[in-house]
């Protein structure tokens, strides 16, 4: 198997919706433990790691940060032996019906999605999209094993297995944003064997997608000098309406913008430019929506920028990504990183 | 035949894909299983997979039971400039199941995408209406119209890509609608001869029209019929209390009275409710009115053959995940072999 396809089947698969991070943060540390000089967790639950550069003390620190956790739902109610069921994070309700999901009561529980047959439902109500109330999750088991075996509050993810489609693009679930975990896991590999004068800290930050919170705690924690955050953007698919995606597979994604410091913005293109990395622009005219934003404005605010992954599908259980891009994407910051001179601070042109 | 049997049985027919018009793998895993059970076995113009028991005694009466190979699925119909799938359904699908899932597309099983507008970009006004499938699209990660028409030409054939789970009380796949049907038909036939001969025929094309059942009735020429299938069960939490729940999980074979295509005659719907009875079967009635069924092309047949629907109750059959109990369908396959082998020429007035 694929070795950069194995790490996302091992990462996308893995549960972890906001605020549960601990099965895919295990799995992590895991992987990045024999990389590293230092793992830890914090308070938050965020998995931060540092590889050590060799410039004297005291050493710059680059952050780079993306988010582990995935978008899930969680148990609301206990009907008869069906589970009502809520959003956690940006759930789509127009890919809910029909999906496989595990219930994590008192042990994993395989479910399926449901809701009422079609044909009880009137022809308008049949072609629109379905509500909360409307679905449930099934697990199959009789109403006094279910309300035993599950609690309100019990957390409920998608079980998707990833696959390969042509052209070594991916299709899975939580490609947002473990992709980019596996980037900066793939960055982490590469800086092994190559000299680097700063700190190196990789952290795969929780509660992204509830509000940045694991972004926001994790730089108040580190004070870098310097944070990149990786995400993923719009892939160009058959139904876009407007303009604003990219094309999979034609590079990474680099944001322009206020949520991003100028001088390190071009210090990125210049470093793909010298590794013939493959990139595309992507101006962002306000929020970038990512960990970005929440870390520029830590403490006395950090010099921030953004790399992207461009990706099909945002939040639906077959988000498709390129393999391609996701190397790119890892090798775009170990040699960002590798670039930094110990001296080096992103300054105004006006400053002294 | 035990229960784990049944269960294997079903979980190899359900992973299996064959749909309407395209069942020629589901026809070649059922054909090992009864090939030496059986005394004559063809394929008919259709793809029908017909075979025949003799009886064992001098009861002359002739019985088809049938059971769907096929399953609902989308096929090929056209090509984006960027290399996607335009599909149609083939059988009745609820278009607003479609987005988000994984689908195999054609004889290769490349694995497919459909996706739909990102959230963060999808327009308000839209997001409550189900997209249409005209305006859907399966991604296999061609990047041209030419390479997704080299993977997949004109008509290729899609199924949803869900492997069968044993959830222990229940068990759950894709297509339980109707290879419930089929497993319990194919243990049948296994089984011991019975009084009068008896014709097996795994039919086609039941989701677009319950076409191979009309054929299959018409060559074999029956005195009765029965059809197998795997049913609607609407044992979900619903706010009218009052109101039937069409079949319901646990509750045993749902035995058809009158559906959209057929009524059962009366003392068809007796015998089969009294050998319920005489053997301790538990069973129930399905809501009448729903859904077409292929006693609907067995029934006038020719002259007219009496002929009944039983089926296993099923939740969410038509979509990617079907779930069924195991005791359900331990219980149809007993009610089914019991109310055929009490069957006599008296019973249908026949002398």
């Amino acid at each position: 198997m694929d070795t950069t396809f194995a790490l996302l089947k091992a990462f996308t698969e893995a549960p972890g919706p906001s605020g549960y991070e601990g099965t895919i943060g295990n799995l992590i540390a895991a992987r990045w433990k024999p990389l590293v000089d230092e793992i830890r967790t914090d308070a938050m639950g965020n998995l931060i790691a540092v590889q050590r550069g060799t410039a004297p003390e005291p050493r710059p620190a680059l952050m780079a940060a993306a988010h582990m956790d995935e978008i899930g739902l969680i148990v609301i109610g206990i009907e008869g032996g069906f589970l009502r069921v809520h959003a956690v994070g940006g759930i789509d309700r127009r890919v809910l019906l029909g999906l496989e999901v595990t219930v994590h009561g008192k042990r994993a529980l395989p479910g399926i999605i449901g809701s009422r047959p079609p044909h009880v439902l009137s022809r308008d109500e049949r072609n629109k999209t379905i509500a909360w109330e409307e679905l449930f999750v099934d697990i199959g088991l009789p109403a006094d094993e279910v309300a035993s075996l599950v609690h309100v509050g019990d957390i409920v993810t998608v079980e998707r297995e990833l696959v390969e489609l042509k052209n070594r693009l991916v299709a899975g679930k939580a490609l947002d944003d473990r992709a980019c975990v596996a980037a900066v896991t793939l960055a982490l590999e590469a800086l092994r064997h190559r000299d680097h004068a700063w700190d190196f800290y990789a952290v795969a930050t929780v509660q992204e997608e509830v509000g940045l919170k694991g972004a926001i705690t994790s730089a108040f924690g580190l004070d870098p000098q310097l944070a990149i955050a990786l995400d993923v953007t719009f892939g160009k698919q058959y139904n876009d309406t407007d303009p604003g995606t990219f094309d999979l597979d034609k590079g990474v994604v680099i944001a322009l913008g206020p949520n991003f410091h100028p001088q390190v913005v071009a210090r990125l293109i210049e470093a793909a430019q010298a590794e013939e990395i493959p990139f595309q622009r992507e101006p962002v005219p306000g929020s970038s929506g990512t960990d970005a934003w929440g870390i520029q404005v830590a403490r006395e605010g950090v010099p921030t920028s953004l790399v992207e992954i461009p990706l099909r599908y945002m939040h639906q259980p077959i988000e498709t990504a390129a393999i391609d891009d996701v190397e790119r994407a890892g090798r775009l910051l170990a040699s960002f990183v590798a670039r930094l001179e110990p001296e080096y601070r992103p300054r105004w042109e006006d400053e002294r | 035949m035990s229960e784990n049997a049944l269960v294997t049985m079903l979980q190899s027919l359900s992973d299996v894909n064959g749909t309407s018009g395209d069942e020629t793998l589901v026809r070649q895993t059922i054909k090992p299983l009864i090939k030496n059970a059986v005394d004559e076995m063809h394929v008919d113009a259709l793809g029908n997979l017909i075979t025949f028991k003799r009886g064992c005694a001098s009861n002359t009466l002739r019985v088809l039971v049938t059971a769907h190979m096929d399953e609902v699925g989308l096929m090929v119909t056209g090509y984006t400039n960027a290399g996607d799938l335009r599909v149609a359904t083939i059988g009745g699908i609820n278009a607003r199941l479609l987005p988000g899932l994984l689908v195999t597309v054609g004889e290769h099983q490349l694995p497919g995408v459909i996706g739909i507008q990102a959230i963060h970009r999808a327009k308000k006004e839209s997001f409550d209406k189900a997209t249409p499938v005209d305006n859907l699209a399966v991604d296999i990660g061609a990047t041209t119209k030419d390479e997704a028409e080299r993977a997949a030409p004109l008509g290729t054939v899609m199924t949803f890509a869900t492997r069968f789970r044993d959830l222990g009380y229940s068990v759950r796949g894709k297509a339980f609608d109707d290879r419930a049907g089929c497993a319990i038909l194919a243990t049948l036939l296994q089984g011991e001869r019975l009084p009068f001969d008896l014709y097996g025929v795994f039919t086609v094309q039941e989701e677009v029209g319950l076409r191979g059942a009309r054929v299959a009735a018409y060559t074999v020429d029956p005195d009765v019929g029965f059809a197998l299938e795997g049913t609607i069960a609407d044992d979900m939490p619903k706010e009218e209390k009052d109101v039937s729940p069409t079949t319901e999980l646990g509750k045993g074979p749902a035995i058809t009275v009158k559906d959209r295509s057929y009524t059962t005659p009366p003392r068809l719907l007796c015998h089969v409710l009294k050998s319920a009875e005489v053997e301790n079967i538990p069973h129930q009635l399905k809501q009448p009115g729903i859904s077409s069924t292929e006693a609907g092309s067995i029934h006038d047949a020719r002259g007219g053959v009496p002929a009944i629907t039983i089926a296993v109750p099923c939740r969410y059959i038509h979509s990617p995940v079907a779930l069924t109990r195991r005791s359900d369908l331990e219980n149809t396959l007993r009610l089914v072999r019991a109310s055929i082998a009490r069957l006599t020429p008296k019973t249908l007035r026949l002398t």
